[in-house]
């Protein structure tokens, strides 16, 4: 018999939304049913609010296996949330079913119950009796709590005088030591400073090698990938992809981008206070000239912006962030950043202008890459800021090291001179 | 690391899927949350007078106050016959349970509403968000009933041989509460008229409540066989069994007793099922 954690079968949840109902074709007849069905809908709350309805969840199916760690992508709206808050209980679903075995803790935001007056000791009770522990489980694994949010001195002042990320490490303290059956995360790790992230990443590895089955929903690519196995990506309340992980991170992260090697934005894609900067072109190019998607590893490529001033600006800097399809950010680039160009454009006339650079030869790994773009003046204003305009690829081929087929790890792959000697003994 | 874990019985799968029509009372959940229960009473109770000046002074300053006020209103002034028994004491004694209801119904009714955050990202049984903030409400009253006790040795009034009554009388008034709580709490949270309505009611049934006079005016005004309207009102009921077993002051309800407890019943069950079947609502329209 297979032991399945979560057994779900066409889910789906909707969601009235603001807006008027309609009101074409309202017979007498009609009119009267509504006035006789009138303390009916009093009572069930839908006179507030007769509007139109969304499905932000719909026909979602899938099984969890228990011990699978289950990765969730996808983006604002998508449905994630809701999914989550569905298998926590916290709100029913409007068709479909879903079945689980085991205890779920949910750990959809952080801090839930918390009150500000209470001091932390306190708190920890409380918010542990919130997320369904016993009151015993919470003592015996208090100390542990404590220490891990490393905020022992503190444990007795009321939370109100901790700083936010004592009160975030205290939050997620007591959520990661919850040890339910079913684990449902949602975003956690955005929390607190890098040291902690990296705490927190750790804890919640613990927990999927714990053999636990964990849902996780996050923004942090590289997480998932560190953390699971399996992934969906909803798009629009449904499941639109359902693989292993890594397969689904790329398919998430290639939809939805220009893969021209050319990126332009229409006129309502820039907001109204961009202005006078106007952004008209974001490219690619390989060594030959030619706009390209993929460029080769081993080969330089340049990168172009193109842009237009309607008045003079003082002190602009262009440039762009690369990132890896993943969100690292690999390097940050102005175009004035040398001091010659700063002195010669720091104030820079109206016109059509094209910053140009080029990132040398055997310089990125392979793998898909994303350019953001900003135009700002340094504490004084951004003009425009996009952050994820334009995806490429790197091919490796013809790369150092391609006579070993296998994927280098890394984010650059660079040609070092290396010598080898022999070491007389 | 499964030491740790919480009985097998847990264990067990359950189904979430769309509830249709009446919704079950799922008292097993209710049980097995149990801590939460006493874990947000006890948290009520804690922040109540934080930061306050008085602290629980409040829960004596406050009916002492109201005592005062009620004596000049309707004794000095309206010169309201009591039966016999000295007036503040006469006051006080029905001011302790009608605070505790009054306090209960607007705490319980806006309960759901305050807690909105834990409401919309964790699941315990709603239940017990308006049944903690009533219990916590429990406590002002056994600080209240301290000063009482010391007006009853300063008046040389001993309690009844019926005083064991009292904890049923109490009963009810809660009873009646938790009913209008839920009523009150599952409403405001599609329609939050029900914050500015909560003041009124209170006011009304507050004079509509036999605090400042004795239910006999009501009863004696009604012509031959009505009683049972005025005693509709559970808080008749309640407040006058406190005034009769604990200063022996005259009852008046007498049989019709037994229409509060109905009512009291009617409303507890009823708000129990409305409120369970709107709680599948309460995450997305809180």
């Amino acid at each position: 018999m297979t032991d399945y954690a979560i057994r779900v079968a066409g889910l789906g949840k909707q969601y009235r939304i603001g807006g008027q109902a309609e009101t074409r074709y309202r017979t007498l007849r009609d009119s009267i049913a509504r006035a006789a069905s009138w303390p009916g809908r009093l009572l069930r709350g839908e006179l507030a609010d007769n509007a139109q309805t969304i499905w932000a969840l719909r026909d979602v199916s899938f099984d969890l296996l228990k011990g699978q760690v289950l990765g969730v992508i996808g983006r604002n709206g998508a449905g994630k949330s809701t999914l989550l808050k569905i298998l926590s209980r916290v709100t029913e679903p409007t068709e479909g079913y879903a079945e689980v075995t085991g205890r779920v803790g949910s750990l959809l935001e952080v801090g839930t119950g918390f009150h500000p007056e209470l001091s932390g000791r306190e708190n920890i009770f409380l918010n542990g009796a919130v997320l369904g522990m016993r009151r015993q489980e919470i003592a015996t694994k208090f100390d542990e709590i404590v220490e891990f949010a490393g905020v022992s001195q503190f444990i007795d002042t009321p939370v109100k005088r901790y700083s936010s990320g004592m009160y975030l490490r205290l939050a997620f303290s007591v959520a990661a030591h919850l040890e339910p059956e079913i684990l449902v995360v949602d975003e956690v790790l955005a929390v607190g400073d890098a040291e902690f992230q990296r705490k927190c990443l750790g804890k919640m590895s613990d927990v999927a090698e714990a053999g636990r089955t964990v849902l996780f929903v996050s923004h942090n690519m590289s997480a998932i990938l560190r953390l699971t196995e399996q992934a969906i990506v909803l798009d629009h309340g449904q499941i639109v992809h359902s693989a292993s992980t890594r397969e689904a991170v790329d398919y998430y992260m290639a939809s939805g981008f220009s893969q021209s090697g050319e990126r332009t934005w229409s006129a309502d894609e820039i907001p109204a206070d961009a202005a006078p900067f106007k952004p008209i072109a974001l490219r690619v190019r390989d060594p030959r000239g030619k706009v390209a998607d993929t460029v080769l590893s081993k080969e330089p490529l340049d990168i172009e912006i193109e842009y237009e001033l309607s008045e003079p600006i003082q002190g602009l800097r262009v440039g762009v962030y690369l990132q890896t399809i993943r969100g690292e950010i690999v390097f940050t680039s102005f175009d004035t950043d040398a001091p010659k160009t700063y002195e010669k454009f720091g104030s820079r006339a109206a016109g059509r202008f094209l910053s140009q650079a080029q990132i040398p030869a055997n310089w990125l790994n392979e793998g898909q890459y994303v350019l953001g773009m900003n135009a700002s003046a340094f504490r004084v204003r951004r003009f425009f800021y996009d952050e994820r305009a334009l995806a490429f690829n790197v091919d490796a081929m013809g790369a150092p090291g391609m006579q070993w087929t296998e994927p280098r790890q890394g984010l650059v792959r660079p040609q070092l001179d290396w010598a080898i000697k022999k070491v007389k003994v | 690391m499964n030491a740790a874990q919480p009985a097998s019985a847990e264990m067990n799968t359950f189904t979430i899927k769309p509830q249709k029509g009446l919704a079950s009372l799922n008292l097993r959940d209710l049980w097995l949350f149990r801590e939460l229960i006493y874990f947000l009473t006890w948290r009520d109770i804690k922040v109540r007078y934080k930061q306050t000046l008085l602290g629980a002074g409040w829960a004596i300053l406050q009916p002492v106050l109201q005592m005062l006020v009620f004596n000049v209103l309707f004794g000095d002034l309206a010169g309201l016959s009591t039966g016999g028994v000295p007036r503040p004491i006469f006051t006080y004694a029905a001011l302790l349970p009608w605070n505790l209801f009054s306090t209960a119904i607007s705490d319980a009714g806006r309960s759901l509403v305050t807690s909105r955050n834990m409401i919309t990202k964790v699941y315990f049984p709603r239940l017990i968000v308006p049944l903690s903030s009533i219990l916590s409400g429990v406590v002002d009253f056994a600080i209240a009933f301290v000063i009482l006790i010391g007006m009853m040795i300063y008046y040389g009034i001993a309690p009844t041989s019926a005083i064991w009554l009292l904890p049923l009388y109490l009963l009810l008034g809660l009873t009646t509460a938790l009913g209008v709580g839920l009523w009150l709490a599952a409403l405001n949270v599609h329609y939050r008229d029900v914050r500015y309505l909560i003041p009124f009611l209170t006011q009304f049934w507050m004079l509509a409540s036999p605090i400042a006079y004795l239910a006999k005016e009501v009863f004696d005004r009604l012509p031959e066989g009505w009683g049972w309207l005025y005693a509709l009102n559970p808080m008749v009921g309640v407040i006058e069994g406190f005034r009769n077993v604990l200063l022996g002051s005259e009852i008046y309800s007498g049989e019709v007793i037994w229409i509060s407890v109905l009512v009291a019943v009617v409303l507890l069950v009823s708000g129990l099922f409305y409120f369970r079947s709107m709680e599948r609502t309460f995450a997305d329209t809180v």
